[in-house]
């Protein structure tokens, strides 16, 4: 039997008279540790051991007016945010280009954002030549696709950008594509 | 012939070496429990690679899904002060019994006129009760908007800290659900918050 052994052995009295009888002192384990492994069992299954995940987000002050910078047109990118997980995006000034229809897959927003950043890093000088994004979520846009979004833009590493709201014409535009 | 005997050997196997091991094991796991709270809104949180693990005091959360807004802070002496405020602000007089029931309350979406109703349920009951959410709308003194900024005072009174605030949404919800809540916290100036997500591989 599982047993706790702590009897002393050998270390008797030598010619002692008075002997008085040791009870064992062996203890049977098996229940405590069958309560033990029990309580574990419980406590793994109700625990969350993943600590809850968050990604951080800023918004403008909307209460300073006065604190906004001027930025050239050229350096901003405006990516629009569809229905059915669909972007568009364009680099520069609404209704000059084309906006180019994209997607948050391998090949998608993340490689345009990348290129672009470079591209306008190195037609624009130094030390303020860094791409600014702005996000225009529009409301048939789920709240998943604005979260892969400003992920996507972390993981380019852009260092500025911006969530605005979406105007009618560019939901216009949206439509007109089918994206909305 | 004669037979090979096999010598019996005992049974007997010193358990206490695995006796400690699985009590130290228990205590371990006592001490880094924290409880799976039930989540009412079954919210799924969308996938994020950037992000950082999300704090378990000071923090206040704001759940939405399904069109409804739920609220929830950490800390029983907050919810307790929170709730004293509330009361004043709504002309609500809570016995301090309903307070330390609130106490142990980690998230709920009732308006104010339900809250003492949904307080005096027992868990079971609350589980099955049908939470409408927080009311939110466009003023500047709608419920949710009271809830948030006298959290943020009592948090301030109480333990000398800027409130953090996490918007907990659901994945499949449209972008205006969370643009509201955000709307309400841009009208107190909060601009800085986290949006709760799982962590998912490059």
């Amino acid at each position: 039997m599982a047993e706790l052994d702590t009897s002393g052995k050998g270390g008797g009295h030598k010619g002692g008279k008075i002997r008085s009888k040791k009870a064992s002192t062996r203890i049977d384990l098996t229940a405590m540790v069958d309560l033990a492994f029990l309580l574990i069992t419980f406590f793994i299954m109700t625990t969350t051991l993943s600590k809850p995940k968050a990604m951080d987000m800023f918004m403008p002050d909307k209460t300073k007016k006065d604190v906004q910078l001027p930025v050239p047109e050229t350096r901003t990118m405006t990516v629009w945010l569809g229905a059915n997980d669909k972007i568009e995006w364009f680099v520069g000034a609404p209704g000059k280009s084309q906006p180019t229809i994209s997607n948050f897959g391998k090949n998608g927003i993340r490689k345009d954002l990348v290129e672009q950043d470079k591209k306008i890093q190195a037609t624009h000088a130094g030390p303020d030549n860094y791409m600014i994004v702005l996000v225009k979520p529009s409301d048939h846009s789920t709240y998943k696709d604005f979260v892969n979004m400003i992920d996507e833009i972390n993981i380019a590493g852009i260092k500025s950008y911006g969530v605005v709201d979406i105007t009618p014409a560019e939901v216009a535009q949206l439509k007109k594509d089918g994206n909305y | 012939m004669a037979r090979i005997k096999v010598p019996r050997k005992s049974t007997a196997l010193d358990m206490t070496a695995m006796c400690d091991v699985a009590f130290l094991l228990l205590t371990f796991f006592i001490m880094t429990a924290k409880l799976r709270t039930d989540d009412p809104l079954h919210i799924d949180t969308p996938f994020a690679t950037q992000v950082q693990v999300v704090p378990d005091e000071n923090l206040a959360t704001i759940e939405v899904g399904k069109n409804k807004v739920f609220f929830g802070i950490e800390g029983t002496d907050v919810r307790k002060a929170l709730l004293e405020e509330m009361g004043k602000q709504y002309k609500i007089q809570f016995t301090p019994e309903e307070e330390a029931r609130f106490a142990v309350i980690p998230t709920f979406g009732v308006p104010m006129n339900q809250l003492r109703q949904y307080i005096a349920l027992n868990d079971e009951q609350r589980k099955t009760f049908n939470q409408s959410g927080i009311p939110v709308d466009t003023t500047t003194n709608n419920e949710l908007s009271t809830w948030i900024y006298q959290a943020r005072l009592v948090q301030k009174n109480l333990k000398n800290q800027e409130l953090r605030i996490a918007i907990k949404g659901d994945s499949r919800d449209m972008y205006p659900e969370y643009k509201k809540v955000v709307d309400v916290l841009q009208r107190q100036a909060v601009n800085k918050f986290v949006l709760m997500t799982q962590l998912k591989g490059k």
